[in-house]
């Protein structure tokens, strides 16, 4: 008669929640010995193989290769019996895991060895006592009662707990008596403990990579190859930013994958009735770009300048503050030194820091910078500025910018970040464009575009070298601005990329 | 012979086995030593197969125990797989009156102190703070704080020189104390206060540190510039490394430094250079931060196969490893059932052990407890 058993998901590490299952050991029908090795399992610390608690036959594997489990989920059907009939309709479940206690085991699964001997522990230490509240008496009014609730300790709980322990005592006798144990003879037992094999496994896990398990979990889960991710944390470390930016960066649109389905390609959308186009109404940013957009097309004559420029010295200089203890915990990318550069030349050019007002006609002199940074982020364009961005310290900009791109990102940008700009600054290099003709933000006068960074042919100190090397491009308002100042500013900024040590002189 | 030559150049970890005490080699062969092969020349073959059967019980322990923290039986274990060596020789050198400061892992000395090993599984199953009275084998509870009971055996050191227990030349009377700890805790303060007091108070105490090589992933390499037992050098302490896979080299080191403590020459450091071949604990993988090739080398350096060799070779007969075999399953078998019927000690066990004689807070506590406990309208004991 067949005694089946589940075995269920262990905590293997402390406090660990769920592990997912690599790779089954045995199949269905095979015969097992306890401590054989039946399952890989990862969990968010490390690759572990289990060892079964039981002897028999599988009977069914109840979780597949791939699975998350969570702890304390039945993994494994086992027929300690040996004959490995079905478990189905006869051993219900509720059978499962407590076969020694109930009804009378045939004599061939008298042994009060593994199988069937009770639960499974799950997670941290045993609680078999229910968690429950316990009401507390209604009086413990002197000695009657205290003497009742001693003699109730004396003449039943101590003695319980004695009587446990006995029968622990007995219960292992009778395992040690047991001689001929009705369990198929174990491995050869004096090479197996010998070679002592600890539980881990020996995955193939390519040390190379460096990062937190809790990260490798989040990479596994997102389905990102963690040795593509670019590493920005220290020492190389591949941290959680790090992966979640390459999963946004692979992540599909939601698109429908046929084109002939019918449902909206958008959420808040609604299909046509011939099925081949989504509208959404138009809303939010969206709503406030295009009205941002046409305003300033068709109210400001637009100006764009290109200039392309060596900018290895800049590129150095990236690299260097990388890894800059002061600069450890923010983000040193072109984009900050391009940002200090067109301070520095509005600086130097402070006319261009002006925005046209019709009401009253009159042009308005900023004496200062409101800094833009034009931010792609899921709900569309949002350009939020730095307030005076001309006071800031490199390493204040660089943390200005990390805030804000972040803030932006995250859907929380105020309006008050948005307005009373000077000057935006739209990185279209990081979608490996090399320039483009940038409209202004209603308000300002000019805007610079920073194109893609690559290392080109450049005549560099008489020969032709590979450099890295960008197109800059600024459009300005020629209502106020003219070719001069316009060119006189970009030309400023493309000499800072260039040579940042410049930066020092016009600082 | 003692190295206490610090005029030297010092050597780098690793570099040199020059100052290595082993007597007996990883291929099973003797090896004469002028000042410790004298120490074994008492331990006739039945000692060597006790050291041997020692060691194959405490492996196959150790091992079951691994495996039912797997069959979640057990919140967690940290195995002394590849360290039985350092933990046996040392163990059996130690007199009954002797008492031995553990850290977590040292099962193989429990077994020596004559603690049923199963006791130790019912802190790692969570139902109890301890699992053995420790005045009864002269062996502290485990230790899980990395060195700070370095500082309770030198305690327990000097309290034995105030009880005048201290060179007086009776055998039965002179004791001495060992703390067992880890590379990893060589780093820690409360070790190296712990050394200073120990060494300027002459105090009986053998500090017994098992250079695992690893300290959960981080290497001795990265944790020293100097050989460990140096450090014991620069507290002006005798120092001497053995081979820790050598149970004879273990025995006979940890011999000769109890005999200078219980006689009153003070403390040694003995940097016993072994390898743990299992995890840190259960929870650890170490296939994060070591290949099987690094395991592989220490793997033919295994305490339990050399010594066989040197059995097979001085005339012991199948029929005892046969025997030893059938033991160790009878042992394994025992150990999984055990567990799982490890009985939730009552609440009240945790006033005990607290100090060595009765204490007036203590004691309050409990009847306090007691009093709360009973106050309940169900029979169940408060757990």
């Amino acid at each position: 008669m067949p005694q089946h058993v589940e075995f269920r998901l262990p905590d293997v590490g402390e406090g660990l929640t769920e592990a997912d299952i690599v790779e089954w050991l045995v199949s269905v029908g095979e015969t097992i010995t306890v401590n054989q090795n039946i399952v890989e399992i990862e969990t968010a610390k490390s690759l572990v193989e289990l060892p079964s608690p039981y002897a028999g036959v599988v009977t069914e594997l109840l979780v597949g290769s791939g699975d998350t489990v969570e702890v304390g989920t039945p993994i494994i059907r086992i027929d300690t019996d040996g004959t490995g009939g079905p478990s189905g309709q006869g051993g219900g479940s509720g059978e499962v895991g407590a076969t020694s206690s109930t009804a009378e085991p045939p004599a061939a699964v008298q042994s009060p060895e593994p199988e069937g001997s009770g639960d499974v522990l799950v997670g941290y230490g045993t609680s078999r006592a229910a968690a429950t509240r316990r009401p507390r008496r209604q009086s413990s009014a002197g000695a009657p009662a205290g003497g009742a609730a001693g003699a109730a300790r004396a003449g039943s709980t101590a003695p319980a707990t004695e009587a446990v322990q006995a029968g622990v005592e007995v219960g292992a006798d009778a395992a040690a008596e047991a001689a001929p144990s009705p369990e198929p003879p174990a491995p050869p037992a004096h090479a197996a403990a010998q070679a002592g094999e600890p539980a881990p496994a020996s995955p193939a896990v390519d040390v190379r990579v460096l990062a937190k398990p809790p990260v490798r979990k989040l990479a596994k889960d997102l389905g990102i190859d963690l040795s593509r991710v670019p590493a920005t944390g220290p020492g190389g470390i591949v941290t959680r930013a790090d992966v979640l930016a390459a999963a946004e960066r692979s992540a599909p649109e939601k698109l429908v994958k046929k084109a002939d389905d019918d449902r909206p390609w958008l959420d808040g959308g609604t299909v046509s009735a011939d099925g081949r186009q989504t509208r959404v109404p138009v809303r939010s940013v969206r709503a406030r770009t295009a009205d941002a957009m046409v305003a300033s097309a068709f109210t400001a004559p637009h100006v764009t300048e290109f200039v392309t420029v060596d900018v290895t010295k800049s590129m150095r200089l990236v690299e260097r503050l990388k890894s800059d203890p002061d600069f450890a915990d923010v983000r040193v990318t072109p984009l900050l030194i391009a940002a200090k550069a067109l301070t520095l030349a509005i600086r130097r050019h402070p006319m261009i820091s002006a925005s046209w007002d019709d009401e009253t006609q009159e042009i308005v002199y900023k004496h200062y910078i409101n800094l833009g940074i034009a931010a792609a982020t899921p709900r569309g364009l949002v350009v939020p500025n730095i307030k005076d961005a001309h006071r800031l310290s490199m390493l204040e900009l660089a943390q200005e910018i990390a805030e804000l791109t972040a803030t932006a990102r995250a859907g929380k940008t105020q309006p008050a970040a948005m307005s009373d700009g000077t000057v935006t600054i739209t990185n279209v290099g990081i979608f490996g464009i090399d320039t483009g003709t940038p409209i202004l933000n209603p308000g300002e006068s000019a805007i610079l575009a920073l194109g893609a960074i690559s290392q080109r042919p450049w005549v560099h100190k008489g020969k032709v070298k590979p450099r890295w090397v960008t197109q800059l491009a600024l459009s300005f308002d020629h209502r106020l601005v003219d070719g001069e100042l316009g060119s006189r500013v970009l030309h400023d900024v493309a000499v800072i990329m260039e040579h940042p040590e410049r930066g020092l002189v016009w600082g | 012979m003692i190295t206490t030559d610090t005029t030297g150049a010092i050597p780098p970890v690793g570099e040199t086995d020059d100052d290595l005490i082993q007597l007996l080699t990883p291929e099973g062969e003797r090896v004469y030593h002028e000042a410790y092969t004298p120490r074994i020349e008492d331990l006739d073959r039945a000692a060597l197969e006790g050291l041997y059967r020692d060691m194959v019980l405490v492996r196959r322990f150790d091992t079951e125990a691994t495996s039912l923290q797997r069959h979640g039986e057990l919140g967690l274990w940290p195995p002394c797989l590849g360290q039985e060596a350092a933990q046996i020789g040392s163990g059996r050198a130690l007199a009954r009156q002797d008492y031995a400061f553990p850290s977590y892992r040292e099962l193989g000395v429990a077994w020596t102190r004559g603690v049923d090993l199963r006791k130790v599984l019912h802190q790692f199953r969570g139902e109890d703070h301890g699992g053995w009275d420790p005045a009864e084998h002269n062996f502290h509870l485990y230790t899980l704080v990395i060195g700070s009971h370095a500082l309770h055996a030198t305690g327990y050191a000097m309290g034995i020189q105030r009880d005048g227990d201290v060179g007086t030349g009776d055998p039965d009377r002179d004791r001495a104390v060992v703390a067992y700890f880890g590379d990893g805790a060589t780093a820690q303060g409360d070790l190296n206060e712990a050394l200073t007091f120990a060494a300027v108070n002459d105090s009986p105490v053998v500090f017994f540190c098992q250079n695992n090589h690893w300290a959960i992933s981080e290497p001795t390499t990265r944790q020293s510039r100097v050989p460990l037992f140096h450090r014991g050098r620069g507290f002006g302490i005798p120092s001497v490394r053995v081979d820790g896979n050598d149970v004879l080299a273990c025995y006979a080191v940890t011999t000769e430094a109890l005999e200078r403590a219980r006689s009153g020459g003070g403390p040694t450091f003995v940097e016993a250079v072994t390898y743990r071949m299992g995890a840190h604990t259960t929870s650890d993988d170490p296939t994060r931060y070591r290949t099987k090739a690094d395991e592989e080398v220490w793997r033919r350096r295994d305490p339990i196969d050399r010594l066989e060799v040197l059995l097979r070779a001085e005339g012991t007969g199948e029929e005892f490893f046969t025997a030893l075999d059938a033991e160790a399953d009878e042992l394994g078998e025992d150990v999984r059932s055990y567990c799982r019927a490890i009985p939730v000690p009552p609440a009240s066990r945790m006033f005990e052990n607290v100090y060595a004689t009765e204490n007036a807070l203590v004691s309050t506590e409990r009847e306090w407890f007691t009093e709360y406990s009973e106050g309940f309208l169900t029979e169940e004991v408060a757990r």
